[in-house]
């Protein structure tokens, strides 16, 4: 048993890394071309690169067959386990099936969405340089709090559209006409930044997780439907964080301006 | 005397193994300590399959840790380079071309992109969108991720002549979420899921570093351009244009 699941993950690694070959190509394909062809230049350091760019082939290789065997499965055994009737209704009570019985799966969504946020190390380095950028009027720690928080209600949101069986695009759209009207009113330095943190916090990891989570609710929610319902998490775990971000610049600003500088000038300027 | 410099090579990729392998752990540790307090406290059932489970999890890590390492090493240092390059001299055709390569060839080795679209192709396959062979569900998988490809590259393009012509970033975003949102009602409803996720799967691990390093090389080269902004620019124009792509792959293949 031992033996045969080990020679199936070696199977599953190879395959895989023939796969993988035709996955780095173009873009090893292009950067050789316009190095060699193009630019004329050869390469110091070639043995280096080669050695990287295997690397870079049994990296994409083994996190990939771990995809399937652990990141997948586990995001499907969360939806699954939360949205059991077993586990949703003691026993003798008729189901329901209505979104309110969720609850569970929107205060995992929520810490799923939260835990993954706040630790990532590009969100770290991002708001580090904001807080350089503004002059310490929109710190490190409270911009990171406004993307997590962002990413978390979104996946919440995002759940609970599931669970409900809505229209993605009609979230979709609101969210952006919100977006749109802050982006108006809002300090104009943060407004990239405000978006690049929808950007950074959809890491290699968490998209796979969530959408493994979305599909499983969708499969196992009675009346739902992979197809239709099962993806979008994603959609929602990027838009929301560029509206707190910029809702936590708006607010920041205000509270600066309020007290002595009536200014709006002032409170732009960041 | 080259042995040993090779032998240090290594030694310095191994040893600077280490750090990725901390970032990934990092980037896991959330979601495991999450699951283990549901599956302890709430849920109060043992994870299924838990041995094999273990050892996913060990190649996640170690497979990811070897990524970075091997795109630090090797590709971001040529790639970066390279953007520098054109983005300071050569013709302005290259340049397009390289713009529209580096986008396109990124996107294809994205990890996120390969499981989410193996992924689709699965569900399409349940619910009989597509045959159920492996080389129908494979042929919708890469035909969705060439769509998102294909439109990164195009991205990118479009974003490098914004920064060379210095076109207004809002107008470009505000018209394209209008077009994303006209063509929402006629795509097919199986596909709209996964066209609006394509934004965000996009901009990620291996896109991000090259494609940034292109528009803040060019934005430094020209006067009066603002790398931070011109730099986020392309990120922005690469997560929404695969929205667009998608719908129309669905379209195509879904009608």
């Amino acid at each position: 048993m031992m033996a045969s699941g080990a020679m199936g993950l070696l199977f599953d690694i190879s395959d895989t890394f023939q796969a993988t070959l035709e996955d780095v190509a173009p873009i090893i394909g292009t950067l050789f071309f316009f190095q060699y062809v193009v630019l004329k230049r050869p390469l110091v350091n070639l043995d280096r690169i080669l050695f990287g760019l295997f690397m870079v082939m049994l990296g994409l290789t083994l996190f990939l067959v771990g995809l399937e065997d652990a990141i997948f499965p586990l995001g499907d055994a969360m939806a699954r386990q939360l949205t059991d009737p077993a586990f949703l209704y003691p026993a003798g009570q008729t189901p329901t099936y209505l979104w309110q019985d969720y609850l569970w799966v929107y205060v995992f969504a929520f810490a799923i969405g939260f835990a993954t946020t706040v630790a990532e190390p590009a969100l770290i380095a991002v708001s580090l340089k904001a807080q350089d950028i503004s002059g310490g009027a929109i710190s490190a720690f409270g911009l990171r709090m406004a993307v997590a928080v962002g990413v978390s209600t979104g996946v919440t949101i995002g759940c609970f559209r599931i669970v409900s069986g809505t229209s993605l695009w009609v979230y979709i759209v609101v969210a952006y006409v919100v977006v749109l009207l802050q982006t108006m009113r809002a300090p104009k330095a943060i407004i990239p930044l405000a978006f690049d943190s929808g950007g950074v916090t959809t890491s290699t990891v968490t998209v796979p997780l969530l959408a493994a989570l979305g599909l499983g609710l969708a499969s196992t929610i009675p009346g739902r439907s992979p197809v239709l319902d099962g993806f979008g998490l994603i959609a929602f775990a990027s838009v929301f964080p560029i509206m707190s971000v910029l809702a936590y610049a708006q607010l920041s600003a205000w509270l600066n301006r309020r007290p002595s500088k009536p200014s709006k000038e002032e409170g732009n300027a960041l | 005397m080259d042995k040993h410099i090779q032998m240090n090579n290594l030694l310095s990729s191994l040893h600077g193994m280490i750090r990725p392998l901390l970032g990934a752990l990092r980037d896991l540790a959330p979601i495991l300590i999450v699951i283990v307090v549901f599956q302890t406290l709430v849920l109060q059932q043992p994870i299924p399959n838990l041995g094999s489970m273990i050892v996913g999890f060990l190649c996640v890590l170690v497979g990811l840790a070897l990524f970075v390492q091997g795109l630090e090493s090797a590709l971001f240092p040529i790639g970066e380079n390279l953007a520098h390059a054109f983005a300071y001299k050569g013709s302005l055709l290259w340049l397009l071309l390289f713009a529209f390569l580096l986008g396109f060839g990124t996107t294809i080795a994205e990890p996120a992109l390969i499981a989410i679209v193996a992924k689709a192709a699965d569900i399409a396959a349940e619910a009989s969108l597509i045959g159920n062979d492996a080389a129908a569900r494979e042929a919708y998988a890469n035909g969705l991720r060439l769509s998102v490809a294909v439109s990164v590259g195009l991205a990118i393009l479009i974003g490098v002549i914004r920064i060379l012509k210095g076109w207004p970033l809002p107008w470009l975003i505000v018209g394209g979420y209008l077009l994303v949102e006209l063509m929402t009602p006629f795509a097919p409803k199986e596909i709209i899921g996964i066209a609006y996720d394509a934004g965000g799967v996009t901009t990620s691990t291996i896109t991000v570093p090259l494609v940034a390093a292109l528009g803040i090389g060019l934005a430094s080269s020209i006067q009066g351009r603002n790398p931070v902004l011109d730099g986020f620019g392309l990120i922005a124009l690469a997560s929404l244009l695969p929205m667009v792509f998608v719908m129309i792959y669905g379209l195509l293949v879904l009608g």
